[in-house]
């Protein structure tokens, strides 16, 4: 039981750690949502599984599933919300600017 | 597993600390939204966390509130500024 907290605990950290280096450098908004969404949510969801690992049978292993669960729910609705207000304010989404200096492709 | 947990504080602290970073520098409110959505999860897992070290169950109750408190106030900036007319 311990052994599988711990690796729940290093999974969470690892997707932390990625979560966050994507969310300083992906270029356009909607990168940096898909980074932060499933980045966070797979980090939370295992950090929150390692808690119950750790804590045991017990009235706090209750109380984990329950804000896991909720967790789960939203956190993609609220990217979904993010990207849809991103989507209707007409921001554009990031291209390659380096198809564009040629003059005779138009693939972009 | 203490030495876990007490280390999963730290990296927690400094995980949001790091994306609040994106909450100063964003260039627009969407990636001020996201930087809020994140700083909001990791705070979520660090109240577990802390309530596992303690090993009390009802310090749980402030990060379902907190969980639940977060995704309205997104609902609620999202929605006031989707009616405004203005440059972002």
């Amino acid at each position: 039981m311990i052994i599988a907290g711990f690796i729940f605990m290093g999974i969470g950290a690892l997707f932390i750690v990625m979560a966050n280096i994507g969310v300083l450098v992906f270029p356009d908004v909607y990168t940096r949502l898909q980074a932060s969404s499933t980045c966070s949510t797979t980090a939370v969801f295992s950090i929150l599984i390692g808690c119950m690992f750790f804590a045991g049978w017990g009235p706090i292993t209750g109380k984990i599933l329950v804000i896991g669960i909720f967790f789960f729910i939203t956190n993609p609705i609220s990217a979904h919300i993010i990207a849809r207000f991103a989507w209707n304010k007409e921001m554009i989404p990031w291209r390659h600017t380096y198809h564009r200096k040629s003059a005779g492709s138009d693939d972009d | 597993m203490d030495l876990a947990l007490e280390l999963m504080v730290y990296f927690l602290v400094a995980g949001s600390s790091v994306s609040a970073i994106r909450i100063v520098i964003g260039p627009s409110i969407v990636d001020r939204l996201i930087g809020f959505s994140m700083v909001s999860a990791q705070v979520l897992a660090l109240l577990a966390v802390l309530s596992v070290q303690a090993g009390r169950a009802i310090y749980l109750d402030v990060a379902l509130v907190y969980d639940i408190f977060g995704f309205i106030g997104l609902l609620a900036i999202t929605r006031y500024f989707s009616t405004r007319r203005e440059n972002l």
